[in-house]
């Protein structure tokens, strides 16, 4: 008895060696009966403070970001259409495609696409983006898309949460992403890895990150059934102005 | 109660209880993002901040947080801290942001920082508390950095992006997927191990003549 009565003894000492942070201040006080709205009360006040904290850094970094976030997507857009010398930003404003925003209206509002154009002004692709649920979050993707021929030119992720070491090989996993850039037909399909039937419109899914690469194709999919529709309506000719896309190539 | 010295406050985290290679805390971003030196430094940072701040504000606030809830304060302070370094990381470091990607967020439920709180910062001063954060997060940052190094000249044959050797050397792969991160930490507690051994051994055998007469 008295041994086991030591050996727990032996284990309370190994905690306590492993918290040894005990200076010399103050041994925490017996706690007093604390009443229940002391302790909602704390967490709130801290809650707000917190919150307010977050406000006032989020205000300040959020500048910087977005306009990282715009050069990014600048650069993607120019990845994704090869061919491209620059690229106006359309709206869709009332299903028609629209250089301009109605009066008043907020930019973030609207869907747009990023028509490409090459050296003297002809069509050469569009950029679609779009986000959709992967395995942990929204997924952002922007693609090209040749709106002749009726397949892609490039896909770039823009955004993702994906699993570390599994689902983020939807941009890590260089053969899965170089498919895209193959100019596969559209709609895409996503076969399992080497069970493909060679059809023009096949992409090797990723094995291990199959919900992240479903994903992919079904965002690209969605987007396609989405503008398909419109941009068979007739793609603008180039504007005789530049627009925002040609800036700092 | 034992009693510490300032110092000892600040040495201690720094490696007799190094939190990764002697407490065995926060493994989880020291085996996932240590594939390039790079990385390595950029979660040790933000891991640094989140923990200095903490360990000031909570044992600032200590008197103010009643027992009961004192574990939810701990984790709504580390978690704020860590939403205000994710911010500020996405905004000045976009590139490391990018690539540690989700293990940013999941700096909240590093035990490591936790256990600091809770043990630490709870119950001492705040230049202590200070201290001792400084003291820990500059441990987390060796293992840190050691790990990424190992990984990256093996794995890459660079370190922090440079080259070391000639073309013809043929990268470990393996030293920079998951599987090289544990063999990594493994032999890296070996050599610990064994220098600790030697050391104890060492002792032990100036200790025994003492021992025999006193038997």
């Amino acid at each position: 008895m008295s041994q086991e009565n030591n050996n727990q003894d032996r284990i309370d000492v190994d905690i306590k060696v492993e918290n040894s942070g005990s200076a010399a201040v103050q041994d925490a006080p017996a706690p007093a009966e604390v009443s229940t709205f002391r302790l909602v009360a704390t967490l709130a006040v801290a809650g707000v403070l917190a919150g307010m904290l977050i406000v006032l850094v989020n205000l300040h970094t959020k500048p910087i970001i977005d306009k990282y976030k715009a050069e990014q997507l600048q650069l993607a857009v120019y990845e994704v259409l090869p061919d491209v010398e620059r690229y106006d930003t359309y709206y869709l404003v009332n299903d028609a495609l629209s250089l301009s925003l109605p009066d008043g209206a907020k930019e973030s509002e609207f869907k747009r696409v990023y028509i490409g154009r090459d050296a003297i002004g002809e069509t050469r692709g569009v950029a679609i983006s779009r986000g959709e649920s992967g395995y942990q979050d929204v997924i952002m993707v922007i693609f090209g898309y040749d709106p002749v021929a009726g397949t892609l030119s490039g896909m770039k992720i823009l955004d993702s949460k994906e699993t570390p070491g599994l689902g983020d090989k939807i941009f890590k996993d260089m053969n899965f992403v170089d498919q895209f850039f193959a100019g596969p037909q559209t709609p895409l399909l996503g076969v399992k890895s080497g069970a493909g039937k060679g059809q023009p419109n096949e992409i090797d899914m990723i094995t291990g990150a199959t919900i992240s690469s479903k994903a992919v194709i079904g965002i690209i999919n969605h987007a396609l059934e989405e503008w398909k529709p419109i941009l068979d309506q007739g793609i603008p000719e180039a504007p005789a102005e530049a627009t925002s896309g040609e800036v700092a190539q | 109660m034992r009693t510490t010295t300032a110092q000892q406050d600040f040495i201690r985290g720094i490696w007799k209880e190094n939190p990764v290679l002697v407490q065995m805390l926060g493994l989880c971003p020291a085996l996932a993002v240590t594939n390039s030196v790079a990385n390595a430094l950029a979660m040790s940072g933000a891991t640094f901040f989140v923990m200095s701040c903490s360990s000031v504000l909570i044992s600032t606030c200590k008197r103010f947080i009643p027992h009961e809830v004192r574990i939810s304060a701990y984790i709504l302070v580390i978690a704020t801290f860590v939403t205000l370094a994710d911010m500020l990381l996405q905004a000045y470091a976009p590139a490391q942001h990018k690539e540690l990607g989700a293990f940013i967020a999941l700096i909240v439920v590093n035990c490591m920082i936790l256990g600091r709180q809770e043990s630490f910062s709870s119950k001492n001063s705040v230049f202590r508390s200070l201290l001792d954060a400084i003291g820990t997060g500059v441990g987390f940052t060796i293992a840190l950095v050691m790990m990424g190094g190992f990984r990256e000249i093996l794995g890459t044959g660079s370190f922090l992006g440079y080259p070391l050797f000639g073309p013809n050397f043929e990268p470990w792969v393996i030293m920079v997927l998951p599987a090289g991160g544990f063999l990594t930490l493994g032999f890296i507690l070996l050599a610990m191990g064994a220098i600790e051994q030697r050391r104890k051994d060492r002792a032990e055998r100036k200790e025994e003549p003492v021992a025999e007469v006193s038997s």
